[in-house]
């Protein structure tokens, strides 16, 4: 888990206790990944489909994560490249007869293709220019999807009612149990992914841009298009959970869609960690299970209970989740590396 | 309720009895209570989605007054010796929470049924999965058309008059008692408004086109609907009808008046709560308005020593204590919690999700009390309306005055 951004600078200084960390992060993954698979048959239909949902939500927010927490720029609208691939996948599906599987791509590359557009003059402008046009995007879209010319494709308001994969090759599943592992293996493609752009010289032109985007520029990245880019790739991965969230919801509408969704996604970003790659996962199990938590402390006023929750969580954990368990991690280790200023992965940028 | 009830009843018990007197009794009600998923000797338990939170959070209203119209008949005894059990969760209106909900409702504290599960666009995203499960999706508190869908979704019933419904009785009104009508429709972008235009159609039939002159739509989230009203003035429209919800229908109401427009106006029920819509817009700007109505109206003063609302009225102050009693959620609430509790009555001993759905199918002129007199509660194995009927009002000035009589429509 400590492989992160910060350490890259470490790793010349400190070689042989990096590989020991290293390793143990590789061991560290593998058992999560073992348990991850094991819940497929602990856990009932219902308990499956709200770890799904947790699956999918984390890729959406490691696709916000991606140009938020990595290159700097805030993006309010997220949401629509989540509905826009539900709608792909949906529309796929119930139009074309495509199977729930091969929409996936279909949806990443819509979404990619919508975010480079959406990129291109937005983030030329850069800063609140580029949330307020994103927040615009996730305004609009619920009554694009709405209008009647779409209405053929989209279903209008009824929205779009889809059928549940069942297990291929005959495998002895349930289809929760079917569709979990199917999105668990997506999201560990997604996550592995995401790491390898991030940890590499994107990733860290990614954080030269977030962080002094003169000086990136006098090394020879080229700002416009690096933004647009990265931007490109944050919706691609929103997307690819979208069409996941509509396999397993069974159901596209509009109103699934709202601002609040786009909304919802930052809160989870900020909660699980900027600039974290497993801050995603954290800040997504935040977004499933919490509004359940307020909603049994107060039936009155649920909104003000999940309000207060998220206060508490950012006066005592202000670098997210990801951030105060590798704070804590390091205080078990006894040793304060990052004393001398190196952003903790879940750094406050 | 009716002799074909009570005859059921008795020959449940008289079998029950038999039953008791053999060896297998034992065996059997295992097996009866395999068969009663959600129900024991003393509980049925009941799911429900309310918006707690979010935007539409006033209608947790609803879900708040029939856990304590539960509690009520728990405190009396229960049905039949057992309690309700209602729980009654926050799906925020976001369709994706409430299959979450439901999910955990159905299978994690294994409900008999879901009651009174509250939107549209929510209960979409459940209707098939309850169906498919065989789980009653009872007296859904939406006024969608599609709720009764007999044959192809056995397990989902509606419990207010459809929009298609209300619209059809506004239609008939306006053949047969405006001669040269042309009509201007404002309806929001939705399954709400599409409802309502569908309903016209349905009884306009090819003159659809000829008669409404102008029909044009809104969203939701617009902020101020003026320039549609501007353009149905222009369209030379005499009949103007409101599909709107209570913001948007305040805002019209107002902006007709002040335009000077004086066409025959039809507003819709849902828009037609004096607290909500009549009063902010001005109670002397309504004079003439005319709404289908079929619950009797809170703020009613005609309503002051009815029996039925009095009942309500002891209800509320009992077991809803500071409840703002002008909130027309808290009598339609009221009046689905007491629905279900006939149904429930009517199941006697045999609570399977199958016969709670037969029953729930099998009531015949249910007087709840809340309804205008002579609106009845009818449902039966092909009809899953339960209200189909609907009464004509013209606000006065004071208060909405019914006229005409009690006014039925047979939804397509």
């Amino acid at each position: 888990m400590i492989t992160k951004p910060g350490l890259l600078a470490q790793t010349a200084r400190i070689p042989e206790r990096n590989a020991i960390v290293w390793r143990g992060a590789i061991v560290f993954k593998l058992i999560g990944l073992a348990a991850a698979i094991a819940a497929t048959f602990v856990f009932s239909g219902y308990h499956l489909f709200q770890l799904t949902m947790v699956i999918i939500y984390a890729i959406a927010i490691l696709g916000l994560n991606i140009v938020t927490g990595y290159s700097g720029q805030i993006s309010l609208g997220h949401g629509a490249f989540y509905a826009i691939g539900a709608y792909v996948s949906a529309i796929l599906m119930t139009q074309y007869n495509l199977p729930y599987w091969a929409t996936l791509p279909a949806a990443a590359l819509v979404c990619a293709i919508v975010g480079f557009a959406i990129g291109l003059p937005a983030l030329r402008l850069g800063g609140l220019y580029l949330a307020l046009t994103t927040f615009a995007l996730a305004i609009t879209l619920p009554q694009i999807l709405k209008y009647r010319a779409f209405e053929d494709w989209t279903g209008g308001v009824q929205g779009i009612v889809l059928a549940k994969p069942d297990a291929p090759f005959g495998l002895p599943l349930s289809a929760d149990q079917w569709l979990y592992l199917f999105s668990l293996a997506v999201g560990v493609v997604a996550f592995v992914l995401a790491r390898n752009l991030l940890a590499g010289r994107i990733g860290r032109a990614m954080r030269a841009v977030r962080d002094h985007p003169i000086a990136a520029e006098a090394m020879g990245v080229h700002l416009a298009l690096l933004k647009t880019k990265t931007f490109a790739v944050s919706a691609l991965f929103t997307g690819v959970a979208g069409a996941l969230g509509a396999i397993a919801v069974q159901y596209v509408a509009p109103d699934s869609f709202s601002v609040f969704l786009s909304i919802v996604l930052f809160v989870g970003l900020v909660v699980g960690g900027v600039a974290s790659v497993a801050g995603a996962v954290f800040g997504a199990a935040f977004v499933v299970y919490m509004p359940n938590v307020a909603e049994k402390i107060s039936k009155a006023a649920p909104d003000a209970i999940y309000g207060i929750i998220l206060i508490a969580i950012l006066f005592f954990a202000p670098s997210g989740v990801a951030g105060a368990l590798a704070r804590i991690a390091e205080r078990v280790r006894g040793k304060d590396r990052f004393k001398d200023g190196i952003p903790l992965q879940g750094g406050t940028r | 309720m009716t002799n074909s009830a009570k005859h059921r009843l008795t020959r449940r018990e008289v079998l029950g009895g038999a039953g008791a007197m053999t060896a297998a009794a034992v065996i059997s009600q295992r097996a009866a209570a395999d068969d009663m998923p959600g129900v024991t000797a003393t509980e049925i338990k009941i799911g429900q989605t309310m918006p707690y939170s979010g935007n539409a959070s006033a209608y947790g209203a609803i879900g708040r007054t029939e856990l304590a119209l539960f509690k009520m008949i728990n405190d009396q005894g229960g049905i039949n010796g057992r309690k309700l059990n209602l729980i009654s969760v926050d799906d925020g209106y976001l369709p994706p929470r409430t299959v979450e909900q439901t999910r955990r409702l159905v299978e994690q504290e294994g409900v008999a049924f879901m009651f009174n599960t509250l939107g549209t666009p929510t209960n979409t995203a459940i209707h098939k999965y309850l169906n498919m499960k065989k789980v009653p999706q009872l007296f859904v508190a939406t006024g969608a058309d599609k709720w009764g869908d007999y044959k192809h979704y056995p397990w989902t019933m509606g419990w207010q008059p459809s929009y298609r419904i209300e619209a059809q009785i506004y239609a008939k009104y306006i053949l047969q008692n405006l001669p040269g009508a042309k009509v201007g429709i404002l309806y929001q972008n939705d399954d709400f408004g599409k409802d309502y235009v569908n309903g016209m159609k349905d009884i306009f039939g090819d003159r659809f086109d000829k008669l409404v002159v102008k029909a044009v739509s809104y969203e939701s989230t617009d902020p101020t609907i003026d320039s549609q009203i501007v353009t149905l003035q222009s369209s030379g429209a005499n009949v103007f009808v409101n599909i709107t919800i209570p913001k948007f229908g305040a805002q019209a109401i107002r902006k007709v008046y002040d335009l000077g427009w004086r066409p025959t106006h039809f507003i819709t029920n849902v828009s037609a709560s004096v607290g909500a819509v009549i009063k902010p817009a001005g109670v002397e700007k309504a004079v003439g308005i005319i709404s289908g109505v079929y619950l009797k109206d809170n703020t009613d003063p005609a309503w002051a020593n009815d029996p039925g609302m009095n009942e309500w009225r002891a209800f509320m102050s009992k077991y809803m204590p500071g409840a703002d009693l002008n909130d027309v959620n808290h009598v339609f609430g009221y009046g689905c919690g007491l629905t279900l509790v006939q149904v429930l009555k009517q199941c006697g001993n045999d609570l399977s999700r199958a016969n709670i759905m037969r029953q729930a199918a099998n009531l015949h002129d249910l007087d709840v009390k809340i309804l205008l007199p002579g609106i009845k509660v009818n449902t039966s194995p092909t009809n899953y309306h339960p209200i189909r009927q609907l009464q004509l009002a013209k606000w006065n000035g004071k208060t909405w005055e019914r006229f005409g009589e009690i006014l039925s429509a047979t939804a397509t």
